[in-house]
């Protein structure tokens, strides 16, 4: 395994599954009454956020705690340029203190990157821009295994704002490499720049249709659509876009009786998502929180402790 | 002063002694340094003897960001370069929008005298893009400021651009477009929109947004009757509009950088803000007709868009990061590695490109000039042969932000001279 996580394509099949045969064991202690392993006992974490997050933080938080690690949050929200100081003498500065990683959010793509090649220490992209959120992409694979099983072969629509959306990056490197059939769906206007080349090169399929490809699918991914997108003209209304690319009440009965639905949240329930369709028993959206977790605390043990020392 | 360059390779007439008076070009042929008092002699077999460079496209960070880059330490990088003449653009703190500031500049690039610093005035007060500088007042200050642009920024408001277009008529001015319509490529856009920009998911900057700016400042033209010059063409799509007015008479000129002619936008892929400017680095396939635009004359002359940047403040995320690198010192370097070296360009079109066009584009009367007896001796000395292995460590410039560095590029400026005063030999200031 590499060194740093700053994208999905760090990883390869085996360290993938690697990682997600880590985290059943880990969710194993998620269930104990006491949940403390002592892995990572001495070793410094400090998740440093530049931009808001309420799940991945504290999903990060929980699992260096559990495995004995110091977990220290740096809410760095407008540290950067505006105050002068530069994203590398920030990083720096934290990590002169004696840190053994960093769990990185930052709202512009390529940070987490960056700061990899300024720090000593192991860095984990936890979403950066428009880029990657590799976490989210293994936590989405690993609820959607231990419902479907192996995802060779299977075939899972993405669909939303993908042209913002680092959640989608993430998931369509992680299920390619993992074997899954990928289609994307979303209105022209929130398809990422020369999707079309990138979808030939890698061997996944685009699509406008919605309807299309419900039926067909495995799993369904329903990406947030950000209200202020509409400003700036992606879509006409918020009802046009539930109209042609929400998962409604009606689609919901489309899908085929295994399919599953994830989001990885928050939802904006109504819109790009029914709330029939978030709570259905198809629904995986707390299933993938619950595994954000474990797979975190693996992702951890496999970054900072290595192989043979898990207990 | 007597200054004598013997062997000198003048293009066309093949090796000549220079005897250089008083900084005029004196005798030409096989002088007789016995029968005559010369000060210095400069042996120069080998090398190749070109008009001095003139770059119609520089970034000296003074006023303002003197830690960037001081008029006196671009100048330096200038003559390294073997520059004679660069223009000053206007995207100061203060900005050059009057004619003090303008005077200013001049000022300062005489008190260093290593190259003529002629200001670029801005086209629009404060670089706004809403009311028209004092444009007249500029022209007819000590500057003589004949360039205007806004450069940073485009002049986006098609009134404006009308208005200044018009104006400049009187006086012979030109206005130098920053090609970029805010609409379609707004402050964010850093990385040539296409698949790359997809998958590394940085806000996209499409040809588009340069060439709609492009075809409506070329019909604004014809419609004034006036000049307009295109700053750092960087599409494909730019170059095909270019031809055409071109071909129907319109007043446009248009430059090219060295970064646009050999650099490509897979290297944001490790999102090394090195490689961060704006216009940003292009696909393959717009460097190749850009090459093809320089070689052809569509694209009339090669300008660096020098833009020296303190260490801090590329050290941002990606999109926080500041736009611009260094490229004076190694622009004759690049064009003769990659037009010279690829057979598309030969010397006199290297001495068409960076002197004559630039200094006629500009309305400088004392450069690009042909090397003959009676004028000005703003020379470059160049060695076709010589390889050279970039490091940014070395440069004159107070910035590091060299995209160079680490290349090799065969050709290197030898030797400069400012009106028969050399300012750089063998490579370093003289």
């Amino acid at each position: 395994m590499k060194r740093h996580l700053l994208s999905m394509n760090d990883l390869d099949r085996q360290d993938i599954l690697t990682i997600l045969d880590t985290a059943e064991s880990m969710h194993d202690v998620q269930r104990r009454e006491v949940k403390k392993l002592p892995t990572l006992r001495g070793r410094t974490v400090v998740n440093m956020f530049f931009e808001d997050s309420t799940r991945t933080r504290s999903s990060f938080e929980i699992a260096g705690k559990w495995l004995s690690a110091d977990v220290i949050n740096i809410s760095a929200k407008g540290s950067s340029t505006s105050k002068g100081e530069s994203l590398r003498d920030t990083v720096r500065t934290v990590a002169a203190m004696g840190v053994d990683g960093f769990v990185i959010r930052h709202g512009a793509s390529g940070a987490a990157q960056q700061v990899s090649q300024w720090v000593d220490a192991v860095v984990i992209n936890a979403g950066d821009g428009m880029h990657e959120h590799p976490t989210q992409a293994l936590l989405d694979a690993y609820s959607m295994r231990q419902r479907l099983g192996d995802l060779e072969g299977l075939h899972v629509a993405l669909v939303g704002d993908l042209t913002h959306s680092r959640v989608l990056r993430s998931n369509l490197i992680c299920l390619k490499t993992l074997g899954a059939r990928v289609t994307v769906v979303a209105p022209p206007t929130l398809m990422p720049a020369g999707i079309d080349t990138w979808a030939r090169r890698e061997g996944f399929d685009t699509s406008y249709d919605l309807d299309a490809v419900l039926p067909t699918v495995d799993a369904v991914m329903m990406l947030r659509v950000q209200r202020e997108r509409m400003s700036g003209g992606f879509f006409p209304t918020a009802r046009e876009y539930t109209v042609g690319y929400g998962l409604t009440r009606e689609r919901l009965r489309t899908l085929q009786k295994h399919t599953v639905i994830c989001h990885p949240g928050p939802m904006n329930r109504g819109l790009e998502i029914a709330a029939d369709a978030a709570d259905a028993a198809q629904s995986l959206v707390l299933d993938q929180v619950s595994a954000g977790v474990a797979v975190r605390m693996s992702v951890l043990y496999h970054l900072f402790a290595g192989e043979g020392s898990l207990t | 002063m007597n200054l004598l360059i013997t062997g000198a390779d003048l293009i066309g007439t093949g090796r000549q002694d220079l005897l250089i008076r008083d900084g005029v070009i004196a005798e030409i042929g096989s002088v007789d340094s016995g029968s005559r008092t010369v000060d210095q002699t400069i042996e120069a077999d080998g090398l190749i003897a070109l008009p001095g460079l003139v770059d119609l496209h520089t970034h000296l960070r003074e006023p303002g960001r003197e830690d960037a880059e001081t008029i006196a330490s671009g100048s330096a990088a200038a003559a390294i370069g073997g520059f004679t003449a660069i223009l000053a653009m206007a995207n100061t703190t203060p900005v050059t929008d009057t004619a003090e500031a303008a005077e200013r500049v001049l000022d300062l690039g005489r008190l260093a005298a290593l190259v003529d610093v002629q200001p670029v005035g801005a086209v629009t007060k404060g670089l706004a893009g809403e009311e028209l500088a004092e444009l007249g007042l500029m022209a007819h200050s000590r500057a003589q400021v004949r360039v205007f642009s806004d450069d940073g920024r485009c002049v986006a408001d098609a009134r404006v651009m009308r208005r200044a277009l018009e104006y400049v008529k009187a006086f012979g001015g030109v206005v130098s477009q920053h090609a970029q319509d805010p609409k379609l490529a707004d402050h964010h856009a850093c990385c040539h929109e296409g698949e790359l920009s997809g998958r590394l998911g940085l806000p996209g900057w499409p040809g588009i947004a340069e060439e709609i700016i492009v075809a409506r400042d070329v019909m604004l033209a014809r419609h004034t009757g006036s000049r307009v010059h295109i700053a750092h063409v960087s599409t494909a799509g730019s170059v095909e509009v270019i031809r055409w007015a071109k071909a129907q008479g319109i007043g446009v000129t248009a430059e090219v950088t060295p970064h646009h002619l050999v650099l490509t936008t897979d290297l944001l892929s490790g999102y090394d803000p090195t490689f961060k400017v704006n216009p940003p680095l292009r696909p393959s396939e717009d460097v190749e007709m850009l090459r093809a635009a320089l070689a052809d004359g569509t694209i009339d002359a090669v300008a660096t868009d020098h833009a020296p940047h303190a260490r801090h403040d590329k050290e941002h995320a990606f999109v926080d990061a500041a736009f611009g690198m260094l490229g004076l010192e190694t622009a004759l370097s690049v064009v003769s590695d990659v037009m010279v070296g690829s057979g598309l360009l030969d010397w006199a079109g290297v001495a068409r490109v960076m002197s004559t066009a630039p200094a006629r584009i500009a309305g400088l009367t004392g450069h690009g000039r042909p090397i003959a007896v009676g004028e000005p001796a703003n020379l470059t000395l160049v060695d076709p042969s010589a390889t050279v292995t970039v490091d940014r460590e070395t440069s004159m410039s107070l910035s590091r932000n060299n995209p160079w560095h680490g290349r090799q590029l065969t050709g290197a400026v030898h030797a400069t001279f400012l009106r028969g005063i050399p300012t750089v030999l063998k490579g370093g200031l003289a």
